[in-house]
């Protein structure tokens, strides 16, 4: 059986309904054999890395891919790129404005849930350029 | 503790799920910063929030969580509670402030972890 490829687009228009496309993988996800704590997870990981695509740069697009082994989750964005990825990565760091803190996010946990949830994490950033996150959770 | 016992220790309102109420919670935890549920939470059914948007419930849907409760009153809207009833999770609303409903659970024997 070959890998289950799946794509989202993100819209960056509006914070409040962000977390429609994490939703979306999490039902298809679900149809799958796959062990609950590795769907949540990956929900997670998603979750975090949309709310940052919309609150940073204004959308982008997710590639998700289910093997035998991992689920591969690739955040791709346009955005401004992160200039110190190292202090992006520190807890409680944070560029986010108050609208995003208006929503109970933008308190500089996104990234490092990311990695916390993920069992390998590869960021690809340049300023100027966008960013691409790519995250794996491997299928135990 | 049953979500017809959580019900009844915070007086609150069910808005959707009411015939959800028999299922059964073992931990809770309480937070206005999805950020920090989504960083500590682990196997917790239940949601205590005074934070009111459909970023909650996203939220409890991404943690597999059965219940939210908004605390101090508030009152989410029809959006919100539409969106937690497509995803199976049951929605109330406490007068009670947070400390307050945090600590009747926690005394009738509802863990944080």
């Amino acid at each position: 059986m070959g890998d289950l490829k799946l794509t989202y687009q993100v819209d960056g228009g509006d914070l409040l309904q962000a977390g429609e496309a994490s939703s979306q993988m999490k039902m298809a996800l679900k149809k799958l054999d796959l062990p609950p704590e590795v769907i949540r997870k990956a929900s997670i990981c998603m979750y975090e890395g949309e709310i940052n695509m919309v609150i940073h740069a204004d959308g982008g697009h997710v590639e998700v891919t289910v093997g035998m082994d991992a689920i591969t989750i690739r955040l791709v964005d346009q955005g401004p790129g992160i200039p110190d990825v190292d202090k992006a990565m520190e807890e409680g760091f944070t560029t986010a404005g108050d609208v995003a803190r208006d929503l109970g996010f933008g308190a500089g946990m996104g990234l490092p849930n990311m990695k916390r949830y993920s069992d390998e994490m590869e960021i690809d950033t340049t300023v100027g350029v966008g960013t691409t996150v790519t995250m794996r959770i491997h299928i135990a | 503790m049953y979500l017809y016992e959580i019900r009844d220790t915070l007086q609150a309102t069910v808005l959707c799920g009411e015939e959800a109420l028999d299922r059964e919670v073992r931990s809770a935890c309480a937070s206005d910063f999805m950020s920090d549920v989504l960083a500590y939470v682990k196997d917790q059914g239940l949601l205590l929030t005074g934070m009111v948007n459909p970023q909650v419930v996203r939220t409890a849907e991404m943690m597999d969580m059965k219940c939210i409760v908004f605390v101090r009153g508030k009152l989410p809207g029809p959006d919100i509670v539409e969106l937690a009833r497509e995803r199976d999770i049951v929605v109330m609303r406490s007068a009670l402030r947070m400390f307050i409903a945090c600590g009747l659970l926690y005394s009738r024997g509802l863990a944080g972890e």
